[in-house]
Parts: structure tokens; sequence; C-alpha cells
């Protein structure tokens, strides 16, 4: 191909320079300018990613600066929400966000454990990538999609099937009983964090197929050499030799159930108290902020923000934890997203 | 020859064989229990939406309460919406993604992009409607299309950095060796070569890219709202599917609730459907 040395060939889609102008006697000199040219854009570019968290996070602290300045750190264990009356405090949607998170993650954990076993030690290969798929297009439903369906189809099963014989058993378990007493709404925080376990078992299966996929085959095969079972392999070869990828899946998982926001906005119940049970509607930081920015104004929209920066952060810290513990185990895959 | 423990006489061996065979059980149950959601959730949504399609859904607008309608207007501003949001996500993507691969052998930034961009492929979707909100639609002064479509252009970008970094790792540097040892300058050997040998994985980054964001309410409720109206107009605010279909399902009227779930069952078949087009379009290659 004549054209890769040819400066002129039109198929370029990088502007170039004016250097190039008169390319035969100064080539050398426009085609160093045409690639400082191009590695400049690209590193721009570069940067302007690099940069976008940083811009989010300075956003999001002077949009709520009214709200930082009046209350300071007490809007963290402030247990009041009144627009009426201008009071705010993050108290309730906190606890809202970290009980829904926290189902979440004690349903997903050991579901999507079950399901990467599945799928990397006792599925016949021909299974493995329909079954493989059909897990990751978990992943792909909208979340509207699993609120809604969550609200008209899930709730009403559950309020009348499921969760009184839930509040009969369990709810009369000593010490532990109130956690699962009350009315059977339907919504509620174990309903948000049911369905979120749900949106975030695909993202943890995947990591954790990836992770149990880098074990040498010769450990496993010397376990099984020394008669170990099927389970054994897993839990005391894999599981040691993959715990920080491990880790880091599930604080991905976390970092997913902690800010998803259509799916909580639509089974959580939306209300501004403290929960007593697992039962009882509650707020997340990201429901409040879908239902109530809209029609926010002045303080509220300022304390509705400074929600966002908690969320922000605390899902920055997560994710950033879970990097940093995938980064051992890491390898250069393919498309993941 | 010893005698063998392994056998169903001694109670270990029997007690670990019991153990595994339970495991074994309770690892098909959990896949079985992820795939009940996928085809109740999947099943509902066909059974309903097929209910509501009809070809008005097409044709008419979205009506008042108590009318006929359809989702044409939502259709178009999502259609706009992502069309536009993925044309400034995507080239900011590939040549943010380019350098990361191509130039981040040496320095600080490419590590440091490429781990907040990983950050950022998972931050919450209503953080980057609030973001948008703050720089764009406060000072503006008014929801707009253009709005929506820079948030969702936010959301493409670090799924197309992260494939286009990826996809580039892959290209054999002794191809890139060729290229420059035929004399070519480094940009040139960047876009007529590793562009080329990366092409098929960038393309399906940007279509999961799509995927994501036709989907995504949260961020376009600060931005773009709705609109119940046709508008072509993407400096107001504009109505899009998932945000109609938000509001349509939460009211009290059936006519609604029942266009909401014909728009669910719509941008759900789309959605996993481009899911499997990407992934088999990847694997051919």
């Amino acid at each position: 191909m004549s054209t890769v040395v040819n400066n002129n060939a039109p198929t370029s889609n990088v502007k170039r320079p004016a250097t190039s102008g008169n390319p035969t006697p100064r080539k050398s000199m426009s085609n160093a300018s045409a690639d400082s040219l191009f590695k400049g854009v690209t590193r721009t570019f570069a940067f302007l990613v690099f940069s976008l968290l940083a811009a989010i996070l300075v956003s999001l602290v002077w949009g709520s600066r009214e709200t930082l300045m009046a209350y300071g750190p007490a809007f963290l264990w402030t247990n009041e929400w009144d627009p009426v009356n201008s009071e705010f405090g993050a108290w309730v949607p906190i606890i809202g966000t970290l009980m829904t998170s926290a189902i979440a993650l004690i349903i997903a954990v050991p579901v999507s454990f079950g399901i990467a076993m599945f799928l990397t030690e006792l599925s016949p290969t021909w299974l493995r990538r329909p079954l493989g798929t059909a897990i990751e297009m978990l992943a792909a439903i909208p979340s509207i999609i699993y609120g809604m369906w969550g609200l008209f189809v899930f709730v009403p099963i559950f309020q009348v099937y499921i969760q009184p014989s839930l509040v009969n058993t369990l709810g009369e378990l000593p010490f532990i009983g109130g956690f699962f007493a009350g009315p059977p709404f339907g919504i509620g925080i174990f309903t948000a964090g049911l369905i979120l376990s749900i949106m975030v078992i695909p993202f943890i299966t995947a990591v954790m197929r990836d992770v149990f996929e880098l074990v040498p085959a010769l450990l496993k095969e010397s376990a099984y050499g020394l008669c170990s079972t099927t389970w054994e392999v897993m839990w005391k070869v894999v599981l040691p030799f993959t715990k920080s990828g491990v880790i880091g899946g599930i604080m991905l998982g976390l970092g997913r159930a902690l800010g998803e926001t259509m799916a909580v906005t639509f089974v959580i119940g939306n209300a501004f108290r403290t929960p007593d049970s697992i039962f009882s509607p509650a707020n997340s930081i990201a429901s409040a902020l879908a239902n109530e920015f809209n029609e926010a104004g002045g303080m509220q929209k300022s304390a509705l923000i400074e929600l966002g920066l908690i969320l922000f952060l605390i899902t920055t810290i997560v994710l950033a934890l879970a990097k940093l513990l995938l980064v051992r185990l890491s390898r250069s895959e393919g498309v993941k997203s | 020859m010893a005698y063998s423990v392994i056998t169903m006489s001694n109670p270990v061996y029997r007690t670990r064989r019991l153990i595994n065979i339970v495991m074994l059980i309770l690892s098909f149950a959990a896949l079985s229990f992820g795939l009940f959601w996928l085809f109740w959730i999947i099943g509902t949504l066909l059974f309903k939406g097929a209910a509501a399609l009809s070809l008005t859904l097409f044709t008419e607008i979205t009506p008042p309460p108590g009318q006929t309608g359809g989702l044409l207007n939502a259709i178009m501003g999502s259609v706009m919406m992502v069309g536009v949001g993925t044309l400034i996500g995507t080239p900011v993507g590939i040549l943010a993604g380019t350098y990361l691969a191509e130039y981040g052998q040496r320095g600080w930034l490419a590590p440091a992009t490429r781990f907040l961009n990983d950050v950022l492929l998972s931050a919450p979707s209503i953080i980057i409607g609030l973001f948008i909100y703050a720089v764009y639609v406060a000072q503006v002064g008014h929801y707009s299309g253009w709005a929506g479509a820079i948030a969702l252009s936010i959301l493409v970008v670090p799924v197309v950095v992260r494939t286009t970094d990826n996809m580039l790792m892959l290209v054999p540097n002794s191809l890139r060796e060729a290229a420059v040892a035929l004399g070519c300058p480094k940009w040139r050997m960047i876009t007529m070569v590793s562009y080329r040998a990366a092409k098929s994985g960038i393309i399906t980054g940007v279509l999961l890219a799509v995927a994501r964001i036709a989907g995504e309410t949260a961020p376009l409720l600060f931005t773009a709202l709705s609109n119940q109206f046709m508008s072509w107009d993407m400096n107001g605010p504009m109505a899009n599917l998932p945000v109609v279909i938000f509001q349509f399902a939460a009211s009290p009227f059936p006519d609604w609730n029942t266009l909401a779930w014909a728009g669910a069952a719509l941008i759900t078949l789309l959605v996993l459907s481009i899911n499997i087009v990407a992934r088999t379009f990847f694997r051919q290659k």
C-alpha cells in the first residue's frame, strides 16, 4: 500500500497541521507535527475523562453549599426531613440505602457463587455460553423494567402469599424477630433488596467466573488427584486462590446496588421515617432524589444534591476499593460492560 | 495393594460425598434462581406488552388520560437523544481509549485515567443526571433534550474508553512494528493499522453502550424531563421512552399503564437484541 507513507492520502480522519502544505521537502517535519497533534488530541480527551469524576465532585459540592454550610456534618445523622419547615437530614435515606444494599448482597453473593461454580466446574461445555449469556442478560434489562415488574407483578404475589408467612415464622423468633415484624405492605426495604439482588447477580457472577478461570489447572488437578470432591476444590483451592478477586467482585456489586435508582424507587415505599423492620417502607438516597428533585426548590434542592454527594462519595470509595482488589487478579479481558 | 479409604463404608468419605452432592444441588439451584427471574420478567413483558402492542404505538403521540394514543413522541425523543448522546460520547471515548492503549506506557495519566474510568463505568447514573443538572440545566434555566443527550453521552464514554483500550491492547505489536518499519508515522499507524485490527471490538463496545443508555431513566429525569407533545426541539424538554414509562406506570389511569407496559416491552426487546447482536457480531471476528 503506497498510501501508507504518502502524507497526502485522503483517508486520514485527523486534521493535518498547516505545515503539511508542501510535503516533499519537509516530510519528516510534518509527520512529526502530525504525530504530536494526534497525541495531543488523544491526550486531551484522556485528560477530559480523567477530570470527569473531579468535575462531578466539584459540581455536587457547589450545588449543595447551602445545606453544607447550614448543617455541617450533623446532616449525616439528623433524622428529619421536613420540606415545609426546611429541616433536612440524611439519616433515613442513608439507612435505607445501606439496608437495601446489605439485603441485596446477602442474597446475591451465595447465589452468584453458586452460578459461577456451576458455569466453571459443573456445566457441560456446550451449555456454558448460552447459560452465561442468559445470566448476563439480567444485567441488560433496564432498571425501570425491574421496578415496574416488581411493583405490579412481584409485590402483589409477595404480599399475599409469601410475606404473611415470613412475618408469622421469622417474626416470632426471639431477639431478631423484630426485624421481620410489621404489617405486610408488600413494598418496603426487603422487596427493594430482593430486586436489587437480582440486578447485581450478573455483575458479581461475571467477576467470579473471570477470576475462577484464572486458577491454574495444575492446582485443581492436584486437589482432584488427592481425591478432593468438586466442592472441596471450589471451597479450599479455588476460593482461597481468588479471594481478593471475589471480594472485588462483591464490592463491584455493592457499588451497583448502592446507586440503583429506578427499581428501588418503585418498590421501596418512599416513606421518610426510620425503618423499624426490614418490611417497613423507607427511602434510599437514589429514590429520594428521583421522587423529590424535580419538585424541590431552595434548601430542599440543596439537601437533595448533598444526598447525591454522599451517594457519590460512598460509591466511589466502594468502587475504587473493588478496582484495587481486582487489579491484582486482572487480565486483559474482552468486553465486560 | 493397601486397601482404599475411598469407599462408602468410610464415614468421613460418606460425609464429604454428601456435602459435595448437597453443594452441587445448591449450585444448580442458584442457577435456576437466576434464570427463574429472567424468564418471569421477560414472560411478563411479552404477555403484557403483546396485549398492548398495536400500530398506533408508532403513529400517535402520548394521549391525555382516557383517550387512545401511542408513544410516537417518546420513541422519537429517545431515538434523538440516544443518537446524539452516542455521537458525542463515541469519539471522546475512542480518542481517550487510544491514548490509554497507544501512548499510555509511560507517565501517570494513562493508569490514573484507566482507574477513574472504571469507577465511572459503575457510577450511579442518577449522579450523572445531577451533574448535568448542576452544570447545564441550572445554568441555562430550563430542561432540554441537549442536556439529556449530554448526560447519556457521559454514560457512553466509560464503556467506549474501556473497550477501545482493551481491544487496542489485543492488537499484536508485530503489526504495529511492521507498519512503523515501512516508514509509517505513529498516528497513521494507529488510524490505519490498530483501528482496523480492533474495529469489530470497538463497534461492539459502542453497541453495548447504546444498549445501556437506551433504557436509562435516572439521568434523564433531571435533564430532559418529558414532554407530552411531539417535539423536534432539542432545546426544550423532550419526551423519551424511559421517563414516559416511569410516569405512566406510576399513574392511576389504566390506559396509561397499558401504554407503559407496551413501552417497557419495546425497550427491553430492543436492548436485549442489541446485546445479543453485539455478542454474536464480536464472536464471529
